[in-house]
């Protein structure tokens, strides 16, 4: 009976085979796909169970994670949640998995997740350590660049203005960096409801946010595009004197009204509310001062619609150029357009819209010598021991417009709020370069859109905003005139960078 | 292992030592297995040693070294390697059952603890009381209607109870058993019984077809019985591991009694079609197919959620990876009845693809042993039942791994040692004192005959067959 046995012993042998070969594929070579299946619930418990890195505003966390007692361990909770929800954003057991749809809601608990994480390969060297150690892993820190102060003026100034119901956004920026110093937008949030370990207070906070006419999950900054109005005149300007066809000093058309070239009727008949725009021709100051509509859609007619969409695509229309919160909407300059719309476009009206940020980008080009730069959010990556591990790298965007042009720009918007339209924006002993708007919803029924653009010092700017009021509810259609309304929000921004 | 003995007596020159001492030391290295593992878990889940480690490392060495100084008084010759084996599955079974008795708040570990003493208890009974293995020949008729009448329990009213779709459970008073665990070791005797007796009219008779040597037609009562009671325990029990387990070990001892491989392939060929014609006719049968091949979509909201068990288990393993999130980092208790049918998920997440080999080759060590206890074995009966019992494991060990591990359809079947149970682990404890049994009898020097009977004479008088 012993060669049955032995059969019977290579036959056993083959089935632990079998099982060693089987367990080791399922071990090594299938484990990763099954760890980064949306349905394995242990790699997403660990991954909101960890102690996740703080993101830092100043010296002051925003966002970190304290230890609780409960099976998660550690609470995400924000400090300041009204302030910086859309840049935060929150993480909850929904959005602890990896990202997986492009077109998600990513802010910097998203886009900066690996490394809040601690799965950064940054961290790696960290990580070895802690296993080592045997401690558990530590996510990294994020630094944002952020003015705390410039912040907390922005948010205070828009909701003085805007109210509790009402919609706009203020973006601040560093114009010689990019370093995006204040970034608010109204209606907020509180992001501690969306991230607490209650998934039924989360699924509830999320269906209210949701279901909000006002949108207030929407980050206007950056997601929002409106017709900027007069606040493109800038762009215009600059369009007119890099043709080289004018300098600040000379004379451009004006005169009270002016019918765009092909239209007969009053559909296409400019005029400038009545502001004193002169018969014929008047300074460029002046026209800049009054904002005239009827000089800016004549020179945006005479320059062409070609010239012009390539100075607001060098400005960063029709672009994407931001990275930390995602997704941007993009700011739109239209093409081929014939010449009424050129005209409109002049003026920021037509197929023209551009995000707060975009706003802020084009004034801070001419703050810096014509040089746009690439905005940013996030300013440092840390360990968690708070040693910098990485920085972001200062980059050019565009060469929007030469140092001269800028030069004669600054002087423009430096004449139109010390005697023009931006005059609420003006800082004693401080030389400020501004731009108002209100832009016509082209609805009737939706008020205006008010804008407000500057930046100061004018000789060494520190600092350019762009202030946007969507919908400011219970005031007078009549009311609502970008330098009424923005201008002293712009003011207190530029005077909290200032003076830190 | 061997040595050659200086007498001329041919084939059996080989004496085999008693090698009682390397026993002993193994099962100190197996007591430092289960005891440390114990210690390990109370530092991982609750970091801090467990209070009752003393008493409890106290009570499982008292039971392995009561183990070991029986089978010195009772099996001086038997396999030094088993015992050890044994006894550090079981004490890491006993570990990883704590672990999840702390993850889950339940008590199945110290129940498990007292049913291992019961099978100790037992272990020192049969080895006590079966001083010769063969005596178990006069049973083969009995312990084979105990085998059916245990099989049929199941399905009696008042104690028969349906868990888990399976009805292979009985209830009496508090406790509930599982009859297939003891019917395997009736079984096992019973088929080692009767084939001795019946092996040479299966062997030789029949005809050759096809290369093959078929067997006569009458012959094939008993293999066709069987194949009727393994699907009825797949159709009416629902439970497909026994039906595989059972058929697979009659054909392996058929096989091993009669050196025919006709055998196997008739009672493949029965066994594939029953199989397939269960599949074709019964649901619970497909559940378990698709689940196997298409876990995912039997998983999450939507689904039928009937994947959520050995998902859950390929996800804990994987989870583990190489070597293990440790004991108490993993979430064992993810897996339903982790401490019983899926210990093995448990133990591939926490102690990882190491651990999981290491499980793995213990049990190969354990089958390897019982089929070398068959070939060196100098009776029919104990080969067959060395090989049986061996076979048994072996098939148990890859139904049960296999179907955890997602290598084959699932099917309800506990992990021999590890696995929460009594009925399993007493059996199992039975099993391992037969297997030291045959061994002891099979490396056991022959009693010298040379000095009584006539040299000349000594190859008429050897009674005892020794190899075919």
């Amino acid at each position: 009976m012993n060669k049955p046995i032995r059969t019977i012993s290579v036959f056993c042998l083959l089935l632990f085979v079998a099982l060693l070969a089987n367990v080791t594929y399922l071990q090594f070579w299938r484990a990763d796909g099954l760890n980064d299946d949306p349905n394995n619930r242990r790699a997403l418990d660990e991954r909101f169970s960890q102690q996740r890195g703080a993101i830092l505003v100043g010296n002051d966390p925003i966002a970190r994670s304290e230890p609780v007692d409960d099976r998660y361990d550690y609470q995400r909770t924000y400090l300041k949640p009204l302030l910086y929800s859309h840049l935060t954003g929150w993480f909850n057991f929904y959005n602890a998995q990896p990202a997986t749809c492009a077109g998600c809601q990513q802010r910097v608990e998203q886009t900066y997740n690996e490394l809040l994480s601690g799965e950064d390969d940054r961290l790696f060297v960290t990580r070895l350590v802690d296993l080592l150690s045997n401690k558990e892993t530590q996510g990294g820190n994020v630094q944002l660049t952020i003015d705390p102060a410039a912040q907390q003026a922005a948010y205070d100034g828009l909701r003085a203005v805007v109210g509790p119901e009402g919609e706009g956004s203020v973006v601040a920026i560093e114009p010689r960096s990019g370093k995006v110093l204040a970034m608010v937008s109204l209606p907020t949030f509180d992001p501690n409801a969306l991230a607490s370990h209650d998934l039924s207070e989360v699924n509830e906070a999320a269906e209210r946010l949701e279901a909000d006419d006002d949108e207030p999950l929407l980050n206007r900054s950056i997601q929002t595009t409106l017709p900027p109005g007069s606040t493109f005149k800038i762009v215009t300007a600059a369009a007119a004197i890099e043709s080289g066809d004018y300098e600040a000093d000379d004379l451009v058309p004006g005169g009270p009204s002016y019918q765009l070239p092909l239209t007969s009727d009053d559909s296409g008949l400019i005029d400038n509310e009545g502001r004193d725009c002169g018969s014929d021709r008047i300074p460029f100051a002046q026209a800049m001062e009054n904002s005239c509509n009827t000089t800016f859609a004549r020179l945006a007619v005479d320059l062409g619609a070609e010239a012009m969409q390539e100075q607001a695509e060098a400005f960063g229309f029709n672009q994407q150029y931001f990275e930390d919160l995602l997704p941007q909407a993009t700011s739109r300059f239209p093409e081929g357009m014939n010449e009424p719309q050129t005209g409109q476009t002049g003026i920021g009206q037509f197929e023209v819209a551009a995000t707060p940020l975009q706003m802020a980008m084009v004034v801070a080009g001419i703050a810096n010598d014509g040089s746009v730069m690439k905005p940013y959010l996030v300013d440092e990556v840390q360990s968690p021991e708070f040693d910098q591990i990485d920085a972001t790298d200062e980059e050019e965007l565009s060469e929007a417009v030469s140092a001269s042009t800028a030069d004669q720009l600054t002087e423009l918007m430096v004449s139109t709020v010390d005697v023009g339209t931006a005059n609420p924006a003006a800082i004693p002993g401080i030389q400020v370069a501004g731009k108002t708007g209100t832009a016509q919803s082209g609805q009737d029924d939706v008020a205006p859109y008010a804008w407000f653009v500057s930046f100061a010092p004018a000789d060494d700017p520190e600092v350019a905003v762009a202030v946007m009021i969507q919908d400011a509810p219970g005031r007078a259609r009549g009311e609502i005139a970008g330098g009424l309304l923005g201008g002293p929000i712009a003011k207190a921004v530029m005077e909290a960078v200032i003076n830190r | 292992m061997t040595t050659t003995s200086p007498a001329p007596s041919g084939p059996l020159a080989f004496v085999h030592r008693r090698r009682r001492g390397a026993e002993l030391f193994l099962l100190v290295l197996a007591l430092l297995v289960g005891i440390g593992a114990y210690a390990a878990v109370g530092i991982g889940v609750e970091e801090s040693v467990p209070a009752d480690l003393v008493g409890y490392g106290g009570w499982l060495a008292a039971l392995i070294i009561t183990c070991h100084v029986v089978v010195r008084l009772a099996a001086p010759y038997a396999d030094p390697v088993l015992l050890p084996v044994v006894a550090a599955l079981n004490g890491l079974g006993l570990a990883v059952i704590h672990r999840i008795d702390l993850d889950q708040g339940s008590g199945f570990a110290s129940r498990q603890l007292t049913w291992m003493s019961v099978g100790v208890g037992l272990f020192i009974a049969t080895l006590l009381l079966l001083r010769d293995h063969r005596v178990l020949t006069r049973f083969t008729y009995t312990s084979g209607l105990g085998a059916i009448v245990l099989l049929l329990t199941p399905m009696m009213p008042l104690i028969g109870n349906e868990v888990r779709g399976a009805r292979i459970w009985i209830q009496l008073g508090p406790f509930s058993l599982q009859p297939g665990e003891v019917a395997k070791v009736l079984l096992v005797v019973a088929f080692a019984g009767y084939l001795v007796q019946h092996r040479d009219a299966l062997a030789l008779a029949g005809r050759r077809v096809l290369f093959v040597d078929l067997p006569r037609g009458r012959d094939l009562g008993p293999v066709l019985g069987m194949w009727l009671i393994s699907l009825g325990i797949l159709v009416f029990q629902k439970d497909l591991g026994s039906s595989l387990l059972f058929f697979g070990l009659f054909l392996v001892m058929l096989y091993v009694a009669t050196e025919r491989p006709g055998w196997l392939v008739v009672g493949g060929a029965l066994f594939l079609g029953g199989a397939l014609a269960a599949w074709r006719i019964f649901g619970h049968v497909q559940t378990r197919v698709d689940i196997w091949l298409d876990p995912f979509s039997h998983y999450g909201a939507g689904t039928d959620g009937r994947g959520e068990q050995p998902l859950e288990a390929l996800f804990g393993m994987a989870w583990g990876g190489l070597i293990g999130r440790g004991f108490g980092d993993g979430d064992p208790a993810r897996v339903p009845f982790a401490e019983s049918d899926f210990i093995i998920a448990a133990i591939g997440e926490e102690l990882g693809l190491t651990g999981l080999m290491a499980v793995l080759l213990l049990y190969g060590i354990i089958v390897e042993r019982a089929l070398r206890a068959a070939l060196i074995s100098r009776d029919g009966f104990g080969k067959l039942l060395a090989a049986g019992l061996g076979a048994v494991l072996a098939l148990q060990v890859f139904v049960v791994v296999g179907g955890v591990t997602g290598l084959i359809p699932l099917t309800g079947l506990t992990t021999p040692f590890l696995s929460y149970g009594g009925s399993s682990l007493v059996a199992n404890w039975v099993i391992v004192a037969l297997l030291l049994r045959v061994s002891d009898l099979a490396r056991r020097p022959l009693p010298d005959l040379t000095g009584s009977a006539d040299q000349g004479s000594d190859d008429d008088t050897q009674v005892v067959r020794v190899q075919r």
